[in-house]
């Protein structure tokens, strides 16, 4: 089994370079040091979950992906090469896709409009309202989406299928890596496996996906590889399969004993209070 | 379900919701996953609205249910002002009042619109007033004082509202003072710039030049002929009933869902009854004021930029919502400012429209008053508060509106006093409304 604190582990998927990668990344915000020394890497065709305690730094580590914050230090690779990503437009040009934790929908627009935002088709200087409408149908099927009307406001969409909608926004720019901060948060059950059917055909498409999940069940499900992350560093990084619920727990709880032995523990002492 | 392995306990612990955690099965919540091959049957719940007069009504209701009230309730409020003025005094259903009307909506009716823009995107700009009143003054020291050409003097007018606006769109969105507050002052200091413009005399009269002569009270569309209105109700008529039908074509040819061919006929017959009937009743009097044509072209130029361009897309967006906006690459400082300069610029078109009314640039071009009716027209009208929901023709409808009431109290012989309570009253009414249809777009999960 792979040691989890080394993090040294060649991703089971990985056949050459990977798409994107973060060398040594740290970053601070005042007081706090978010990021410390991260290392990641994606492949086409993987999904990668990151997973991590609450302020663990994950939404921060894809807001730096995404060009939200500036990284203070170390590189970002894209396909082997260093890039600088300051805007989020750096990061759309190069082929990353976000999908944020808080959505980033316009409740007042219609799906259209939503799927469109920022780089809308035009003819002759104006809207081109029905390509981007067929366009938009033919996104929403392919990806076997269902959803009342392309027409209808965001707004009155449920949550499922707003956070659908947020994925399939992020594909307009065909781009080659895709990342969801907690895109099954707020979700119920058939909703959370509407979305996680939409992530496994992400990857069918070739696409390299950073799954951010509280949810391991949802981990679980569709990952290739799971990174940890705890405290702003890498915790281990471990290929899902072979791996053990337990050493990915206690990768993220930082317990130097293993979750194993605290649930044996447990089952004949008293339950301590405020176990994650 | 089979012990895990990874589990030296045994038996799973039903209070942790890990437990049963088995990297090699997917876990049980999502075992019936529905395969990504078959295509799932079409939700019984997809909105496909049925064709005919059925489908119509059912849409109705939804829409109606759902807090989506669109231009209806100003419609209606409409036509009880005009019945219960016109019950009070048998001159207010006639054509010379509907020609006053119509020439005194379209100062204040150019401020409203460009407080449109600026509702969109949920801000407020109330220095309108007041940079009307000062675009007056600037125009008349220009080409009176200084003798300029007049529509030299018309364009650096216009040109000044848009700096202003754009200034306090400027301060407002790069220093991030509340709107609010910035053009709370600008209401204040603009004031007070046009009052040392104005100087001693405090009055400028105008000469009938440029703009100016078009604004005038008779200027009408081709001198009023009465083929003038008609050209005018058929251009409507043909753009509204062409446009709507070439884009059913573009659609059909996309395979895109497109209006059926019945409720295009049946909207463009619409219009055209509306837009023949005010011709014909504007033919009675005198003939469509040019000053009202001018308006209209603006309006159709403004809805255009709203609904067809990617500006306008942007405008909706930030109203809607602003970090989505930023993600998406706008940026949301230049719409801002942009916006206010918009304003600012159909403030300054507003104060030389208002201004020719009265021939001169005075003190009581910056009434506060045109400040709160412009305001007012644009809410009744339909445009929410709280940005995000509107379109310009709510400034026409809202002005339509308020100026129906100055109108018929003005008939009536009804003081100021009066007068205020009144207007005060129909806009608490249309913010009431604004912001129950709000609350029920909310609670049916659309706002
Ligand atoms: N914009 C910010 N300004 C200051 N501190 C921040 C900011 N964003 C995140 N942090 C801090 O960085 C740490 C990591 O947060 P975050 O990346 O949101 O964690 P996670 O998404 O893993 O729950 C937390 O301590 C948080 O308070
Ligand atoms: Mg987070």
């Amino acid at each position: 089994m792979t040691d989890p604190v080394s993090g040294s582990y060649a991703p089971a998927l990985a056949d050459g370079e990977p798409v994107l990668a973060l060398r040594g990344v740290s970053k601070r915000f005042g007081a706090v040091q978010a990021l410390t020394d991260v290392e990641l890497e994606v492949h086409t065709g993987e999904v990668l979950a990151l997973v991590g305690d609450n302020g663990a730094g994950k939404s921060t580590l894809v807001k730096s992906i995404a060009g939200v914050h500036t990284i203070d230090d170390g590189q970002i690779e894209w396909e082997g090469r260093p890039v600088s990503i300051h805007r989020p437009q750096d990061s759309q040009h190069l082929g990353i896709a976000t999908v944020y934790q808080d959505l980033a929908l316009a409740d007042n627009l219609d799906v259209v409009a939503n799927l469109f935002l920022g780089r809308e088709l035009t003819t002759h200087g104006t809207l081109d309202e029905v390509a981007m409408e067929k366009r938009a149908q033919e996104l929403l099927d392919t990806l076997s989406i269902r959803i009342p009307s392309v027409r209808i406001p965001v707004a009155s969409l449920s949550g499922g299928q707003r956070q659908v909608v947020a994925i399939a926004r992020s594909l307009i720019g065909d781009p080659k890596v895709v990342i969801l901060d907690e895109p099954t948060a707020a979700l119920g059950v058939e909703q959370t496996a509407q979305v996680l059917d939409l992530v496994e055909r992400l990857r069918a498409r070739d696409l390299g996906v950073i799954l951010i999940s509280h949810n391991m069940v949802d981990v679980a499900a569709v990952a290739d590889t799971v990174a940890v992350l705890r405290l702003g560093r890498n915790n281990g990084t471990f290929p899902m399969r072979g791996t053990t619920q337990e050493t990915i727990i206690a990768a993220i709880t930082g317990a130097t004993d293993n979750a194993v032995t605290r649930r044996a523990a447990r089952a004949t002492g008293p339950r301590p209070e405020g176990e994650a | 379900m089979s012990t895990p392995p990874t589990n030296p306990s045994g038996s799973p612990d039903p209070s942790d919701p890990l437990s049963g955690f088995n990297p090699l099965e997917p876990p049980p919540g999502l075992d019936p996953m529905p395969s990504a091959a078959i295509a799932p049957p079409v939700d019984p719940r997809l909105l496909v609205r049925q064709e005919g007069l059925r489908g119509y009504v059912d849409e109705f209701k939804r829409k109606v249910r759902g807090g989506e009230l669109g231009s209806l309730p100003v419609v209606i409020g409409l036509i009880i002002i005009w019945l219960i003025f016109s019950l009070q005094n048998s001159q207010y259903f006639s054509a010379a009042n509907a020609e006053f009307i119509v020439y005194y909506m379209v100062g204040l009716g150019m401020l409203a619109t460009g407080l449109v823009f600026v509702l969109l995107l949920g801000e407020i700009d109330l220095s309108v007033g007041s940079v009307s009143g000062l675009a007056a003054a600037i125009y008349a020291v220009l080409s009176v004082e200084h003798n300029w050409n007049a529509w030299l003097a018309v364009i650096v007018t216009l040109l000044a509202g848009a700096a202003i606006g754009g200034t306090q769109g400027w301060i407002f969105a790069k220093i991030g003072v509340p709107a609010f507050v910035v053009t709370l002052a600008g209401f204040l200091a603009w004031q007070g710039v046009m009052l040392w413009l104005l100087g001693s005399t405090g009055t400028i009269n105008l000469e009938p030049k440029a703009l100016n002569a078009l604004f005038s009270g008779n200027s009408y569309f081709l001198g009023g002929d009465i083929a003038g209105a008609y050209i005018l109700a058929g251009i409507a008529v043909v753009g509204f009933g062409a446009s709507g039908f070439l884009e059913q074509r573009r659609r059909k040819a996309a395979g895109v869902p497109a209006r059926p061919t019945g409720e295009l006929v049946a909207r463009t017959v619409v219009l055209a009854i509306g837009a023949f009937l005010v011709a014909w009743i504007l033919n009675r009097a005198s003939g469509v004021p040019n000053n009202a044509v001018i308006f209209l072209a603006l309006l159709v130029i403004c809805d255009f930029v709203l609904r067809r361009t990617t500006y306008g897309r942007k405008v909706f967006a930030v109203g809607g919502n602003i970090e989505a906006s930023r993600r998406a690459g706008i940026s949301v400082p230049m719409v801002r400012i942009s916006v206010y300069a918009i304003s600012g610029t159909f403030a300054a078109l507003g104060g030389l429209a208002i201004a020719a009314t009265t021939n001169a640039a005075g003190q009581a071009g910056a009434d506060p008053n045109n400040l709160m009716m412009a305001i007012a027209a644009a809410v009744i009208g339909g445009t929410s508060l709280f940005g995000g929901r509107g379109r310009v023709w709510s400034a026409l409808l809202g002005i339509l509106v308020i100026e129906s009431i100055n109108a018929g109290l003005f008939m009536l012989g009804l003081t100021l006093d009066i007068q205020y309570m009144i207007t005060g009253g129909v806009l608490l009414a249309a913010v009431v409304v604004d912001s129950l249809s709000r609350r029920t777009q909310k609670s049916s999960g659309r706002a």
